[in-house]
Formats: C-alpha cells, structure tokens, sequence
C-alpha cells in the first residue's frame, strides 16, 4: 500500500502553533497563490514556503515520495498544457519570441516557456505550506481548529468523524476484498473491462451496507448524548492563541495584501517581462 | 428559521467522506486507458447523495476531496469544488427518489443515472475547466478535454457500480404492502 502523508511530531516553531493558526495560514497562502500570476510574488512565495519548511525541522526524506509523485503529476499536466495550448503564452504576453520549431503548430517561444514556469510555480509554491499543514497539524486539534475560524462546530465534527473512521473502513474495504477474491472476484486487468466494474460493486456493496449501519449506529450514540443541544461546545484539544499565532497569521494576512497589491499594480495579474 | 444539519446528515457527511477517502486514495482499478484508474469514490458518494440530499453530497464531495489531495500533498481547489459539485447535483435526485420504499426500478435508474450523468457533466465538462482556466490560465482546449474525459469515464463507473449498488441496497428495505394477506 503506497505510503500516505501524516502527522509527525516534532518541537519546533510551527509546531507550536495553533491548528486554526495554521489552517488559516494556509488558506490565505492558497489564495495568494491562485490569485497572483506574478513571476516576483510566486517566487516569493516559494522562498518563504522553502525557509519555513526548514524552520518546521520536517525532514527531505519524510516527504520525498509525496514530492516525486507531485511532480509526476505537474509533468503530465504541463505536457498537456504544451499540447493543447502551444501558444498560450503568447496570447498571454502579446509578444512572440520564437527560439525554434518542434513541427507543425508546435513552436517553442520564450513567452511559453515563461508562462509555463510561471504555472509550474503557481503549484510549487503552496507545496511547502500544504506540507507543512499536513504535518505539523496534529488531527485531533483539527476538529476544534474549524470551529474556531468560525465554521459551525457540526462541520468540525464531521470532519473529525471522518478522520476517525478512515482507518476502520480502510479496514473493512480490505477484509471484504480479500474475502470476496476469494470468491473468485478480480479487479485486475485479467478481467474484462465491464466485467471489473461489477466486481467492484460486489465489494462495494457489503462496504456501503457496513458504512450505513455504522451512520445508523453512531447518530444514535450521538443523539443519545445529546449532541447539538447547545450553540457551542468544548474540544478535548484546543489552544489558547499566543502571541507567536497572532504574529503568524499578521504575517499572513500582510502576504496576502502585499501579493494582491504587486500583482494588480500594472493592471492584470501577470508580471510581463516581454514588454 | 435556520435550517441545522441534522446529527445524522453531519454522520454521513463524517462517514461518506471516510469512505470516499479510502476509495479514491487507496482503490485502484485499472481502466482500458493505460495509467489511469477508474475513480469508483463517484458511485459511492452518488449512492449518497440519493440517500442523504444534495447538502451532505457536497460536504462529503469537499471534505472527502480535500483529504485525498493532502494525502498526496497538495490541494487542487478546482477539482475539490468539482467533487463537492457532483454531490450537490447528484444529492437533488434524493427528492425524486424515496429509497425507504424498496423500490428502485427502471423509473429510478433512469432518474438516478440521468442526474448522475447532469451532475458528471455539470462538475468535470464545466466548473472545474471553468476555475482551471480562472485560477491557472490554463488553455481552453486542455482544460476543457480533460474535463469531459472525466466526465465520462467517471459517469461510466457511476452508471455501472451505482446502479447496481442503489439496486441492492433497495432489496434489503421493506417496503410497503410487501406482506398479502393469505387466504
């Protein structure tokens, strides 16, 4: 089973922050970088994700295979953006610096290569902040995190429900396989097409079921508790902010205004060079 | 009167995004296309969207597609919209469809599949090129085929497995004047 990014404990600055510090980061981090297309912001970006990475004390090695398949990924869509858009860039630019032709409508030109930096960027730069979210976020403080942004806490806890029962229905799904391939049910390519995808619902089937019951069982256990009487309520882990969470999202916020302000000075929201 | 998400709307959304977690990261079923899998997570959360209604079929689509994508490290927003989308779209049919009943015939399926294909074609063929094309600048015809390749392989395996699952789970309810009385 292929490796997945977790949690990871660890003393260090971001750790120490709150999770609602750090899913709030985040979101505007994410924003920033969907909005701007600005070669000098991304790249700022990049650095600052790279520094606070370091800070964070998460290691290269801990997260190589996700960057490999990130990349992998990245690969595919630029490719497909040469593909299908081998002169967006220039449509973008306005200008034409044509360096070579590859055949037919496909030349490389110095507008393209730049605008598909600049989209190589645009992902790379929410990487390290993502990462860092990932795993330096303990999940049990994600549920109260939620709430305290402002999201309704039933949100929250579905949130946590959800992160609960993953490895239980991770479970089930591999118990109900196993014993359904036992059956002489295949889900590899040795089947026909058509034939794999109704092998699929008869391990599907059994997994739904056992998932409606536990909804079933679990609403009950909560209606019985009471839950959702009050307008509020309290989480076993949540933090006070502190002064270094308050810093942190006034760091944030300024990079967002500063990054919305750059990007739109000239009036759209790519830096041209080619002018 | 503000509506409140009821405990077990909020269990669903909480167990349906578990559930469509673990079939989008870890369940891999080869397609006829080399190097692509089939995302089956779309026939589970269309068979809950029928049961549960188009509120928890777009938190779980949100939810569920935010937990893959920072599984593997970083989000894609246009496309965790898209997921949220197919749920929403897909959970109106729950008002046409009364699964409590124990029926789920051809008048069903034909209901079932043609707002699973709308919603298909609503997430991947529009809303997520949209944002793609919005948020990254991506080119038109890219954005656009990739969305209705989607589109299709995943109205394929939500066709296929969702049927067949709603049809199944429609057997195990009794429904009404089941039991005749004997003479």
């Amino acid at each position: 089973m292929a490796e997945t990014l977790a949690y990871i404990q660890r003393k260090s600055l971001i750790h120490d922050l709150t999770g609602a510090t750090k899913f709030l980061f985040f979101i505007m981090w994410s924003i920033a970088a969907m909005i701007t297309y600005d070669t000098r912001i991304l790249l700022a970006l990049f650095v600052i994700g790279i520094f606070l990475f370091y800070i964070s004390k998460l290691k290269w090695k801990e997260v190589r295979f996700a960057l490999i398949f990130m990349f992998v990924l990245m690969g595919f869509n630029m490719i497909g953006v040469y593909i299908f858009g081998p002169e967006q860039g220039v449509e973008i630019y306005g200008t034409r610096h044509e360096l070579f032709v590859i055949a037919g409508p496909y030349a490389v030109t110095l507008e393209q290569l730049f605008y598909m930096f600049n989209f190589l960027m645009k992902y790379l730069s929410v990487i390290p902040i993502a990462l860092l979210f990932i795993m330096a976020t303990n999940p049990s403080e994600f549920a109260s995190s939620l709430n305290k942004i402002g999201v309704s806490y039933r949100i929250g806890y579905a949130v946590a429900l959800a992160l609960r029962y993953i490895p239980d229905i991770q479970r089930d799904y591999h118990n109900i396989s196993k014993a359904q391939q036992a059956r002489g049910i295949d889900l590899s390519r040795k089947d026909k097409f058509f034939d794999r995808l109704k092998n699929s619902a008869a391990i599907l089937f059994p997994l739904v079921l056992s998932s409606l019951q536990g909804i079933e069982v679990i609403s009950n256990a909560m209606e019985l508790r009471g839950f959702g009487k009050n307008k509020k309520r309290t989480w076993i882990v949540e933090r006070k902010f502190k002064k270094e969470d308050y810093r942190a999202l006034a760091f944030g916020a300024i990079l967002l205004v500063i990054s919305i302000i750059v990007t739109f000075s000239d009036g759209n929201r790519f830096y041209n060079p080619f002018l | 009167m503000k509506t409140q998400l009821s405990i077990k709307s909020i269990v669903a959304i909480g167990i349906g995004s578990a559930l469509f977690f673990v079939l989008g990261r870890f369940v891999a079923i080869p397609s006829p296309i080399p190097n692509t899998t089939i995302n089956i997570q779309y026939a589970v959360l269309g068979v809950l969207g029928v049961l549960f209604g188009p509120i928890v079929g777009f938190l779980t689509g949100l939810i569920g597609h935010v937990l893959i994508d920072l599984s593997w490290g970083s989000p894609w927003w246009s496309w965790i919209v898209g997921s949220g989308v197919f749920g929403f779209i897909v959970g109106i049919v729950s008002k046409k469809i009364d699964m409590e009943a124990g029926v789920f015939g051809s008048k069903e399926i034909a209901l079932f599949n043609g707002f699973q294909i709308a919603a298909h074609i609503g997430a991947w063929g529009m809303i997520a090129p949209g944002l793609d094309i919005l948020i990254y600048s991506e080119p038109v015809v890219k954005a656009f085929t990739q969305g209705i390749a989607a589109a299709i392989m995943n109205g394929v395996s939500t066709a296929v497995i969702g049927t067949v699952l709603l049809i199944g789970y429609a057997k195990t309810k009794v429904g009404t004047g089941s039991l005749k009385k004997e003479n």
